[in-house]
């Protein structure tokens, strides 16, 4: 039975088993993992900026030359915003597909595969075809940017459809949720390919592109945008966390001791839109992260969510950043779509996993 | 029994000289017909020009200038040029989505289709096709406007106006060589085929937007990668371009406020002038009859300093209508 995919937290309600690191310790080692490859991250990049230069650009040292201020631009405005991006769309993702295994006591469901990113997807390609257009026919001048916004609202009523379809008489049925978002997915993939034989050429590119996930184009505001979500999360996540080790022995088991599990399905849902549509509203779609992140955590340091959901922000945020070093160097002065690259060591690296623990999870 | 005599064979020969002259009457223009090498390498006989679907702009275009407008009996969505077109002639949707039903369901006696027109399999049902399909090249060079001129102007049987019109580019194209040997120091373009959301789609090598900037004395910005792809930010400012060039789509177009306020924009060359040049894109890309004029008028944008002259067939006043 599915619920009885995470033996370890059954066993022990303090999250711990033999063997595993202890919480602090495994915040600390990931804080400090994160730090590295952010400074490692911040030294490369496709406007080859040497250490020493780099330095100087830093900590601002060094005559006032317009080579200083072009570096500085480099590091300030276009490198360390992208940085910081990365981190915080790895730490979304990271979280989400925490949240929704725990949610779905399911350890493949992730939120690419509910329909959530492609329900973002669709709104997207949408804007692209339909946005220049509309904007101008209706002569609407938005303080914001269209498509991101548009990504955002097509995740959250993406998740709100499946909500009202999996709902009845105020319960929501999980497995319900879980195979209409397939058919949701696929539905909005379909429309998402009629936009796409709609499209022009350019249109086309923009369309493929955005669906392959990109952390191009990254500023301050954006990062400011996604950082209100973050915290959120941080703030929420211990709160649910205990109640999703105790939905791991079943809904009713859970309700029994205490747990008011409707209210923590609807918070989780609402938790897991607001952060796959945030982080495909900036970056498209990125596939894997949120698979992999909980999985190989959960190998080292168990199932526990008081441990597992801060740790697979910080390890989501530490994979997505060095993806994107990779992305963002290795085809220079062309960008390497992130979501190719995430999916290019995600899948056999989650297959290898599959097939060393198919007697663990009864697969 | 027929018994084939000196006198039956001469017999058998008027009837069929009488057979081709019938013909040559019945199909008027295009008479005894002409066998041609196309795009895809195939040897494809017309023998019949009256009736012609005619997609990508510059195969439109030419065939306008040619005068032949009356035998277009479709058009596609990119043959903006000239904008009558678009109004008078039914229309086979976009280049790159053709259905061989939408195109063969108009009775055409020949399709001329500018290469790159897709998807694959409709233009292999074209190709099997009973009617004739013509993929004309579309190499982005002035030596490739001339070959698709002459090509379409054999397939159309008007050599005459097509060596015209051929001779017509080639002094525009001479007079436009001629302007790129007075720039002293070439400068750097980035062309921006769109900007969604911070991200710049760049034009690389092998694409028609790097013609035309060299046509008109300037040096692509980006040649490490081929074709259009989304560009690295830091890239940008490495690349530090002089010039950025983009499409005018009309209202929605991109323009210089938006591209220089982005933070790697901002820190390139072009950004300290607002150095941004915006051209209608069929003009621009097109590689089509009007194609020198436009590196001429993007060369005069890039050096003011030469005071680009008009080419010659602006200033004997003539479209190709002129040519006998």
């Amino acid at each position: 039975m599915a619920e009885l995919a995470h033996p370890a937290a059954a066993r022990s309600s303090r999250n711990w088993r033999p063997g595993a690191p202890g919480a602090t310790a495994t915040i600390t080692v990931l804080c400090i993992a994160l730090l590295l490859s952010a400074v490692a991250s911040a030294t490369v990049g496709a406007a080859g900026i040497p250490l020493e230069r780099l330095m100087a650009a830093a900590f601002g040292t060094g005559a006032d030359t317009p080579l200083l201020a072009r570096d500085q631009l480099v590091l300030w405005s276009v490198r360390l915003p992208r940085i910081l991006l990365a981190a915080i769309v790895g730490a979304l993702l990271g979280a989400a597909g925490t949240l929704m295994q725990g949610l779905f006591r399911n350890p493949l469901a992730d939120p690419g595969l509910v329909g959530v990113s492609a329900g973002g997807a669709l709104a997207a390609a949408a804007a692209i075809v339909f946005g220049d257009r509309l904007l101008h026919a209706t002569g609407w001048r938005p303080p914001f940017e269209l498509l991101p916004v548009a990504a955002f609202v097509g995740s959250l009523i993406a998740t709100v459809i499946l909500y009202r379809i999996a709902t009845r008489e105020g319960r929501t049925s999980v497995a319900t949720f879980l195979l209409a978002g397939l058919a949701l997915g696929a539905l909005a993939m379909a429309g998402v390919g009629l936009l796409v034989f709609m499209a022009d050429d350019r249109q086309l590119r923009d369309i493929t592109f955005w669906t392959l996930g990109s952390l191009t184009g990254a500023t301050w505001p954006k990062v400011a945008s996604l950082a209100p979500i973050v915290l959120a999360l941080v703030v929420a996540m211990p709160f649910m966390a205990r109640s999703l080790d105790l939905l791991v022995l079943g809904e009713a088991e859970a309700f029994h001791m205490g747990i008011a599990v409707e209210r923590l399905k609807r918070y989780a849902i609402v938790a897991v839109a607001a952060a796959t549509g945030a982080a495909v509203s900036i970056s498209g779609v990125i596939g894997f992260v949120g698979i992999i992140v909980p999985h190989l955590l959960r190998l080292v340091i168990g199932p526990g969510h008081r441990l597992l959901l801060p740790s697979s922000m910080l390890f989501g945020a530490i994979l997505l950043m060095i993806a994107d070093t990779f992305a963002r160097t290795v085809a220079a002065p062309a960008e390497l779509p992130i979501g190719i690259l995430t999916a290019l060591i995600g899948a056999p690296f989650f297959l290898s996993l599959l097939l060393r623990q198919r007697g663990v999870f009864g697969l | 029994m027929v018994r084939v005599s000196q006198n039956g064979r001469s017999a058998w020969r008027s009837v069929l000289a009488a057979g081709a002259l019938l013909a040559v009457t019945l199909q008027g223009a295009a008479a005894e017909g002409v066998t041609v090498k196309d795009a895809s390498g195939r040897e494809v006989r017309v023998e019949d020009a009256s009736h012609i679907v005619s997609i990508g702009g510059a195969v439109t275009e030419i065939l306008y200038a040619l005068g032949l407008e009356k035998r277009i009996v479709a058009i596609d969505i990119t043959s903006l040029y000239p904008p009558r077109a678009m109004a008078e002639k039914p229309n086979v949707g976009y280049m790159r989505a053709l259905s061989p039903e939408g195109v063969l369901g108009l009775n055409p006696s020949l399709v001329l289709a500018t290469e790159g027109s897709g998807p694959k399999e409709a233009i292999a049902v074209l190709q099997s096709a009973k009617v004739p399909f013509v993929l004309v090249p579309d190499p982005y060079s002035g030596e490739g406007i001339i070959e698709k001129l002459n090509l379409i102007a054999k397939v159309t049987g008007e050599e005459a106006k097509g060596a015209c019109l051929a001779a017509r580019v080639r002094s525009d194209l001479d007079a436009v060589a001629a302007l790129r040997k007075r720039i002293d120091k070439p400068v750097k373009v980035l062309f921006v085929l769109s900007f969604v959301n911070g991200r710049a789609m760049v034009a690389g090598r092998n694409t028609a937007a790097d013609g035309i900037i060299k046509l008109a004395g300037g040096v692509n910005a980006i040649s490490e990668y081929e074709g259009y792809k989304p560009i690295n930010d830091e890239s940008v400012i490495a690349a530090n371009p002089d010039f950025v060039l983009a499409m005018n789509r009309g209202p929605e177009s991109l323009t210089a406020e938006a591209v220089f306020a982005n933070a790697a924009f901002s820190a390139t060359a072009a950004s300290a002038h607002k150095a941004f040049v915006s051209m209608d894109g069929l003009y621009l890309l097109g590689f089509g009859p009007r194609t020198a004029r436009a590196a001429r008028d993007l060369a005069a944008a890039l050096y003011p300093e030469l005071h680009a002259d008009k080419l010659p067939s602006e200033t004997t006043g003539g479209a190709a209508q002129d040519c006998p």
